[in-house]
């Protein structure tokens, strides 16, 4: 974090509840108080209860590890991991924190190893996490070194539990937690393996953003199927998502996960007069010089053309016509994520449809032309909020107070169910 | 611990003696002063005149490269995908407004074929400045650029910015 990042977090965060305490409005869930968005106190129970908590968090995919002793760092919310890959094949998760000073000792990015040394005092972890080595641990000529009853066993790197589904890999800090096929409940599990189809998948690359925003205006704008037929020049005047399409707003039993889908339209966008005069988006005579970037091609079984899939608490599946990719959430503070972008296609991909993924990934990513819109329009919230001289809150009545799925994209019932089940675990 | 020599695939390290590419260092250093002035002044729609019609224009982060991996956080293929885009931040798309200073500097020539195409590497700075806040770095990096001749003019056929900054402060909207 620069020193300019720093101060923007400082001031993004209140370390004060507002008056009267986290009051929830009386309106119910068509309002979220600003303090959801900015309260450290409510950050640090979310760390606490929700990415420490019960919940499987992304961390990676095997594509990156595919190898006995392949390792990348990676992070279960704020919390640095190591995920590595051991002789037998099992995937291991666990904090990258020495046991002996606390030095985040894994510094590359992602590699190869036999075993990780912590650089300070070449503490030794085995590719489990487990410590294996303490040098001079009987000291020098009878004198120093570790008390005899020391046990290194004792002392390793908190593990987390693993689970992994069609190359994708989850951690968590519950030892008991249903398994992940169990917590995506089967409409989001559908979709899941719609993307994630048992082809292999084959890394195309990485991006990374800060993005000085609370990390569930992230969950929120994907839940929330009504800015995606307003904000987007790309979708709503190529079809890609645009109101009148076939799509669904698809929600979990509990309202955490979501899937946001829609078909595109086969000539172009199918848009009445009167939705035209709603979109000031809209530009009826904008051609493309290359509409290569527009291109389906069908590979999924599924009805949705383009799905976005919001996997409480940390991943994003992008399924946007043929680029691919998972976003991984880590919060860093009321007022602040880092969003790892990771996309992908598959093995078997030829050249030619490399290049279309290629082609096509300029829709996404800080840079998309979709994707640009969004951060721009999240931080324009966190500013109004964090800038706001009395504590206020948002007003989400679209859909009526309606919860759950939905068909119509003129709805924001997906961003209620979530804080219902939020309220819920956060005790608010 | 250290990190390994940045080297893009096709692009010639270069000889360290640069003395027989003196003209073409001067020549490459007002393309950038061109190229720059036009994106820092805000006309985003003359960008793609400096691009060949089989231009190759990505951005992408050193860690992708160190890795071999292909993907681009911009990447356009043919002068017809850099014009959509051009097109798209002139018209469409919904972004702060800002300020932009590009910095060029350490031109390389690391290559020159008789048949008049140059390979050169620069590094780069973006200064953005945005209305409510300080002026930020936004990134720094390196342009692998493989040029090509179109009567008196230099014109891009490949330009990939290969940016250390491997994470971008919330979004990155003009071209590098």
């Amino acid at each position: 974090m620069d020193d300019a990042t720093a101060r923007r977090a400082q001031v993004s965060g209140s370390n004060r509840p507002p008056d009267g305490g986290f009051a929830w409005p009386e309106e119910g869930l068509t309002r979220i108080p600003d303090w959801v968005y900015t309260s450290q106190e409510i950050y640090e129970r979310e760390v606490e209860r929700i990415f420490h908590g019960r919940t499987w968090n992304y961390v990676g995919l095997e594509a990156e590890v595919p190898e006995a002793g392949d390792f990348k760092r990676s992070f279960v919310g704020p919390t640095p991991v190591i995920v590595s890959r051991d002789k037998a094949g099992a995937v291991h998760v666990f904090e990258n924190r020495c046991a002996h000073r606390g030095a985040e000792f894994c510094r590359h990015q992602h590699g190869h190893a036999k075993e990780f040394v912590c650089p300070y005092h070449q503490w030794t972890y085995d590719l489990a996490g487990r410590l294996i080595g303490i040098p001079f641990r009987r000291g020098l000529n009878k004198e120093g070194g570790m008390p005899r009853d020391f046990e290194p066993a004792a002392h390793s790197p908190q593990a987390l539990a693993v689970a992994t589904h069609r190359g994708v890999i989850f951690a968590s800090y519950a030892s008991d937690m249903e398994s992940l096929e169990d917590y995506l409940t089967p409409d989001i599990l559908k979709d899941f393996e719609a993307t994630f189809d048992g082809r292999r998948l084959k890394l195309l690359g990485y991006y990374r953003n800060t993005q000085p925003a609370n990390w569930k205006l992230y969950h929120e704008n994907l839940k929330d199927p009504y800015h995606a037929t307003l904000l987007h020049t790309y979708l709503v005047t190529f079809g890609l998502l645009v109101a009148g399409n076939k799509s669904a707003m698809i929600v979990d039993p509990k309202g955490r996960h979501g899937v946001m889908g829609s078909a595109k339209s086969e000539d172009g966008a199918q848009v009445d007069d009167a939705s035209k005069r709603e979109m000031r988006t809209f530009h009826e005579n904008m051609k493309l010089n290359d509409p290569r970037i527009l291109d389906y091609v069908k590979e999924f079984a599924s009805p949705w053309s383009v799905t976005m899939m919001t996997i409480w608490p940390n991943l994003i599946v992008q399924r946007e016509l043929n680029t691919l990719g998972t976003r991984q959430i880590v919060p860093h503070g009321p007022g602040e994520f880092t969003m790892i972008w990771t996309m992908f296609g598959y093995e078997g991909d030829d050249e030619a449809m490399t290049r279309h993924r290629l082609r096509q990934g300029n829709l996404m990513g800080p840079a998309g032309f979709l994707g640009l819109e969004d951060n721009e329009a999240m931080k324009f919230v966190q500013d109004g909020i964090r800038k706001s001289a009395e504590e206020k809150a948002g007003l989400l009545e679209l859909g009526g107070r309606e919860e759950g799925s939905s068909e119509t994209l003129i709805t924001e019932a997906a961003i209620r169910s979530m804080y219902r089940y939020w309220r819920d675990v956060m005790g608010l | 611990m250290e990190t390994a020599p940045l080297r893009l695939k096709g692009f010639p390290r270069g000889a360290v003696a640069q003395a027989p590419f003196r003209e073409l260092r001067r020549e490459i250093e007002e393309f950038h002063a061109e190229y720059c002035y036009v994106l820092d002044n805000n006309e985003i729609e003359a960008w793609p005149q400096f691009f060949a019609d089989d231009a190759v224009y990505r951005i992408t982060a050193r860690e992708n490269v160190e890795a071999d991996l292909p993907v681009g956080l911009v990447y356009c293929e043919g002068l017809a995908m850099i014009k959509d885009r051009a097109f798209a931040i002139a018209h469409t798309a919904m972004f702060d407004p800002r300020y932009l200073q590009h910095m060029v500097s350490n031109i390389r020539v690391t290559a020159a074929s008789p048949s008049g195409e140059v390979s050169a590497e620069a590094n780069y700075l973006v200064l953005q400045t945005l209305i409510d806040e300080d002026t930020r770095m936004l990134q720094a990096g390196r342009y692998f650029d493989r040029f090509v001749r179109s009567g008196d003019r230099l014109l891009l056929k490949e330009r990939h910015c290969v940016y250390d900054t491997l994470r971008i402060d919330n979004s990155l909207v003009y071209p590098v």
